[in-house]
């Protein structure tokens, strides 16, 4: 009901971007990535691998065993709106008309673009290569997050996925470092979104502005 | 400036009451996701009875999770002798000075619950068991870390069908000389690898390692392997234990 009125609303100057399959599962897939972060820091705390601790401010849980429980709980509710995302990605095309090609000058031109902030966001409606690449690469690490906390899960079970991890203990770094690469990702994601405030509405009602030129009015 | 001038030049035409709808809309939304962060970063709100509820509901979720992933013939990967970790780490809810001393000669083995021969059993008497078996096999402590150590004693699905153990039941649960107590499943009790075990490193089990008599289960994490056990009893009755009763997960298979 609600979505048909918007789209009659927007007949004229807006189209549909973002799916609404992509606007939940981004919003849940958030939820749950933020539950994961702030769990897996307490969860660090307790044998860090490095010589620094997270505050335990920033941390969730109180202690390791309920951050454990956050951490086991909220897994699911990645793995669910994850593998909801990504099956409609790739079942739907939604991955190759939005994601792909991504060229690695491209990317390259537009991230220098980006940081002398010259790159132009008139027209949401498609990706720039820089965005391309920091999406694809945060699926990327997703699913090199979600394997490698199967291997420290269960170190016995999923033992032969672990050798590609260098067992369990390699598995410790992997998961950590991928938590650091997902944590850029989040950070730099947030300041563009406040670079581009225009673009957070979009993420709630999927619709885009054409801008005039492309309209041919 | 062209941004906004843009936006502008786009809503002309639409009716004014219309704008003002889209306006609030938008406006709510925002101002839902932004309350639904702020709640994720509130003590109160992550130590709710409801959210606590949850939380349990989902650790005994994942112990039946863990049970169908567990592979009764699956084995945990063994190490040579060389990558044992020395020196080994000692780890319990106490402190090294408050490791508990056992009398060897006064020590006995209570067993109780769904066993058919409760006779207990003296130390020279456990140490007589065959086969004996060793383990050099990966500790892995819930806190993260591991280490690998050498273990020596018997199969506990050997012992378990000696003093005629249902072998249907649900739980074996363990209490020890020093108060701690926990309890694992029976298919992990009947792994090959689970072992009753006597000797860490070749050495009668020193006082910190679990003198005389620890539970080593290479296939869960380290507070599921009790040290100095006295008691042992099968069950159907969840019996729980000291961790586990106050948040860790049960099954912490691995």
């Amino acid at each position: 009901m609600m979505e048909g009125k918007r789209m009659t609303l927007g007949r004229d100057n807006t189209v549909l971007v973002h799916p609404l399959v992509v606007r939940i599962t981004h919003w849940i897939n958030g939820f749950a990535i933020l539950i994961m972060i702030a769990s897996g820091w307490r969860i660090y705390n307790a044998s860090p691998l490095f010589g620094f601790k997270f505050p335990s401010d920033w941390t969730l849980g109180g202690w390791l065993a309920g951050a454990l429980q956050w951490h086991f709980a909220a897994m699911w509710l990645l793995a669910a709106s994850g593998l909801v995302y990504v099956t409609y990605g790739i079942m739907s095309g939604h991955f190759w008309r939005r994601l792909l090609p991504v060229a690695p000058a491209a990317v390259w031109r537009d991230v220098a673009a980006a940081l002398r902030g010259k790159l132009a966001h008139d027209d949401l409606r498609v990706y720039n290569a820089a965005q391309r690449a920091a999406y694809l690469g945060a699926i990327l690490i997703g699913i090199v997050l979600v394997l490698s906390g199967l291997v420290l899960w269960k170190p016995v079970q999923f033992y032969t996925l672990g050798l590609l991890m260098g067992d369990y203990e390699g598995a410790r770094y992997i998961h950590f470092f991928a938590m650091a690469a997902l944590v850029l990702f989040v950070i730099v994601h947030v300041v563009m979104v406040l670079v581009v405030p225009r673009s957070f509405p979009m993420m709630f009602t999927g619709r885009a502005r054409v801008p005039a030129a492309t309209r041919g009015d | 400036m062209k941004r906004l001038f843009g936006m502008r030049e786009s809503l002309k035409g639409q009716p004014r009451p219309q704008i003002e709808k889209i306006e609030r809309r938008l406006f709510l939304r925002q101002g839902l996701s932004l309350g639904a962060l702020a709640l994720l970063s509130g003590c109160e709100v992550t130590n709710a009875e409801s959210v606590q509820k949850v939380l349990w509901a989902m650790s005994r979720w994942n112990d039946r999770v863990q049970g169908w992933i567990f592979d009764p013939d699956r084995l945990a990967p063994e190490f040579p002798e060389t990558a044992i970790t020395m020196p080994f780490p000692f780890n319990a809810f106490y402190s090294m000075d408050e490791v508990p001393s056992v009398d060897a000669a006064s020590y006995k083995l209570e067993l109780s619950g769904l066993v058919r021969d409760k006779k207990p059993w003296t130390l020279p008497e456990l140490y007589a068991l065959q086969p004996q078996v060793s383990q050099v096999t990966r500790h892995i402590c819930v806190e993260g870390w591991s280490a690998i150590g050498k273990w020596s004693g018997v199969r506990f699905s050997d012992f378990l069908r000696r003093i005629g153990a249902d072998l249907t039941a649900k739980y074996v649960g363990f209490r020890c000389a020093d108060k701690y107590w926990t309890s694992i499943d029976m298919p992990t009790a009947l792994h090959p690898q689970t072992l009753l075990t006597f000797r860490f490193a070749d050495q009668i089990l020193p006082a910190p390692f679990g003198f005389p008599m620890k539970l080593r289960i290479p296939t869960k994490l380290g507070f599921k392997n009790p040290k100095h056990i006295v008691a042992m009893f099968v069950t159907n009755e969840y019996p729980g234990g000291y961790w586990e009763d106050q948040g860790y997960n049960w099954f912490s298979g691995s």
